[in-house]
């Protein structure tokens, strides 16, 4: 924007240089060198010539007949005003029309032309745009004179000298850049050390270091800071295996290591850029493969169940196991106060319980054979049963 | 004001000849460019030219003086410049292809050999990128694929380097660096082998990790059984008579006295019975 407007108050000095009657030829000369200043003085002479004889030849001769008619000389002498006036405008309208940019400036309100506080303006406006320069917090500016580096302006208001012979150009210093490689969602695979491939999505955080080596040392260096973000990336993770470039630990080892890769090279460079960090966005297995990865990742849970409920059933099993312990070991506590007693007292107590809910049959002497008879029968005829009791 | 452009028409002329000769004898050359002043087509001179280490605004650079028609500047870029080769397949010693993307970083160190020899920096990189890419698959060819992946860790990038540089000198160019930005396996065939490679790969993990499961399950419950082990010999071993007694009663009540199937057996007890010792009523 400044620049234009610096392109523009060149360009109107130079027209308003160019209105003279003469002048229109000149605008064109100016800028094709060494051939065209002989025109334009050749332009002159001519005017001049032909200046001369359209003015004489009418003063001469109606002079002497000036005395015989009042009236003539009169309304000659304006018109001789006349004849110039349109021939001036004649040349400056011509000038014009070979010029292709400068259709016609002097648009002759009361006598005078604009053309002086036009030119008065636009100078002006040239000498404020181009010496002044404010500069926000993150900006830094790089100040040329004729083509050579001078000094480099902080933020806040400088001031240069105008344009053509000083020239600043402001960047954004320490607002941090980011680079996103790969651009969009594309997949970009890479080869890790056991010969996988992992899809890398990346973040290149950087700034400029110093201003003067990254306008001066690289042709492109923001290209250049992404190419050897690549390039850094792709050795970084060719040095480690699948499990590692997808992991957590190694992660974090290859943003590491991208980031002091870059630095070092971007440093031999002397570009003046500094990387701030290197952030992977992701790891994921290539399309392709993703399913034989979520297959892991199933094993992975079910082998956890398994593990999972052994433990539980384990845990079960002892606290079963420190229960029944800890049961017979209060019991022997007191068997062993009074050992028959107890002994005998469980024994009844038990077969308390046994018999009283079965059915029982007392049979004398040993080698009486005896029909047993069955529970279905028993449960038929329940008096008899409990008659044999 | 057109009364003073008639009269001092002469003068005005003669001062703008001077300022136009002043101006073509005056040239600016930037920071950023280097000129070869050539006279009469022959380079005579350079000015600001490329010097290691110089501090910006201690240059060469600025307004440069010309004699008008017997002199003219070629400017060639001064910052570093980059070639950038097309991809190239390489194959490994082991018969491996790769695709392989790489770049180099030069500078023209001699602009008067540069506008000699190749004339634009543009042409320069155009004639330096097949010699990067020949010199990358030369030496690349000479080496296993799995050192490919890992050519910066040896001696290959600096051969390179050394051998494109050795070709630029004679552009008037140095090469700084060299560096490959992308190694990728091609498509068809090699990618899709690999891809078949990781899959079989994860589909045997997850073989072994679902039979390492089972295996972790086994072991912790047959540890659980030991220590339930321990924990019954430590506190049944205290009286192995008593225990069998204790163990039978309890025995006993859950086989017969079961709430859940109650009396469904039918006990046949001789009255010699010892439960019923007292029921006959003959001793102590």
């Amino acid at each position: 924007m400044r620049k234009l407007g610096n392109v523009i108050a060149g360009g109107w000095l130079a027209m308003a240089g160019g209105k003279s009657p003469w002048g229109g030829g000149k605008s064109g000369g100016a800028g094709d060198g060494s051939s065209e200043p002989a025109n334009d003085a050749a332009n002159g002479d001519a005017d001049g010539s032909v200046d001369a004889p359209q003015a004489d030849p009418p003063k001469g001769p109606r002079n002497p007949w000036a005395s015989a008619g009042d009236q003539a000389p009169p309304r000659r002498s304006p018109s001789m005003e006349d004849i110039l006036r349109p021939r001036a405008r004649k040349a400056g309208g011509g000038g014009g029309g070979g010029g292709p940019s400068f259709p016609r400036l002097p648009e002759r309100p009361d006598g005078k032309s604009w053309a002086v506080p036009i030119v008065g303006a636009v100078a002006l406006l040239w000498l404020g745009v181009s010496t002044t320069h404010v500069l926000g917090s993150t900006e830094q500016g790089i100040v040329t004179t004729l083509g050579k580096y001078t000094r480099t302006a902080n933020s806040g208001m400088s001031f240069t000298l105008p344009w053509p012979i000083e020239k600043m150009t402001v960047a954004d210093v320490t607002s941090i850049k980011r680079d996103f490689i790969p651009e969009g969602d594309d997949e970009k695979l890479m080869l890790t050390s056991d010969q996988n491939l992992v899809n890398i999505s990346y973040l290149v955080r950087w700034n400029i270091k110093d201003l003067k080596l990254y306008n001066f040392q690289l042709d492109d260096p923001q290209d250049t800071v992404r190419e050897v973000a690549e390039a850094a990336m792709r050795a970084a993770v060719a040095e480690v295996p699948l499990k590692d470039a997808m992991g957590g630990s190694g992660r974090a080892q290859i943003e590491m290591s991208v980031r002091q890769r870059m630095q070092a090279i971007l440093d031999a460079y002397r570009s003046g850029v500094m990387i701030q960090g290197v952030d992977i966005k992701k790891t994921d297995p290539p399309k392709e493969v993703v399913e034989a990865f979520q297959k892991v990742t199933a094993a992975q849970q079910q082998a956890q169940q398994q593990v999972t409920a052994a433990k539980q059933w384990a845990q079960q099993l002892i606290t079963q196991s420190q229960g029944n312990a800890a049961e017979f070991n209060k019991v022997y506590e007191q068997y062993k106060l009074a050992p028959e007693v107890t002994r005998r007292r469980i024994y009844y107590e038990t077969m308390e319980r046994v018999l009283s809910t079965n059915d029982k049959i007392i049979m004398e002497a040993n080698g009486v054979n005896s029909y047993l008879p069955l529970p279905e029968i028993k449960r038929r005829a329940p008096a008899s049963a409990g008659e044999q009791k | 004001m057109m009364r003073l452009f008639e009269e001092q028409k002469g003068t005005i002329a003669a001062i703008a000849v001077l300022a136009l000769l002043a101006v073509s004898s005056i040239v600016i050359v930037d920071e950023t460019e280097q000129a070869v002043v050539l006279r009469f087509r022959e380079p005579a001179r350079v000015i600001n030219r490329f010097q290691p280490g110089e501090d910006f605004g201690n240059t060469g650079a600025g307004v440069v003086f010309r004699i008008p028609f017997v002199e003219s500047l070629t400017l060639i870029d001064k910052r570093m410049l980059t070639v950038s080769m097309d991809r190239q397949q390489v194959l490994s010693t082991d018969q491996q292809p790769l695709e392989v993307d790489a770049f180099a970083r030069f500078r023209i160190i001699d602009p008067v050999r540069m506008v000699k020899s190749a004339g634009t920096t543009a042409q320069a990189i155009e004639q330096l990128k097949p010699i990067l890419s020949s010199q990358l698959r030369q030496e690349l060819g000479k080496r296993s694929f799995q050192s490919l992946l890992t050519a910066e860790r040896g001696q290959a990038m600096r051969n390179i380097k050394e051998g494109i540089d050795r070709e630029a000198r004679q552009y008037g160019a140095q090469v700084i660096d060299v560096r490959i930005k992308r190694a990728d396996l091609p498509e068809g065939t090699p990618l899709n082998s690999a891809f078949a490679r990781m899959t079989n790969s994860k589909e045997q993990d997850s073989a072994t990790i679902v039979a390492q499961g089972e295996r972790d399950a086994q072991i912790i419950r047959a540890e659980a059984q030991a220590t339930s082990s321990k924990i019954y010999a430590d506190s049944f071993g205290q009286d192995a008579n008593f225990y069998d007694f204790w163990r039978a009663m309890r025995s006993y009540e859950a086989t017969f006295a079961n709430p859940k199937n109650p009396g469904q057996s039918t006990i046949i007890l001789s009255p010699d019975n010892d439960y019923l010792r007292q029921f006959r009523g003959k001793g102590q």
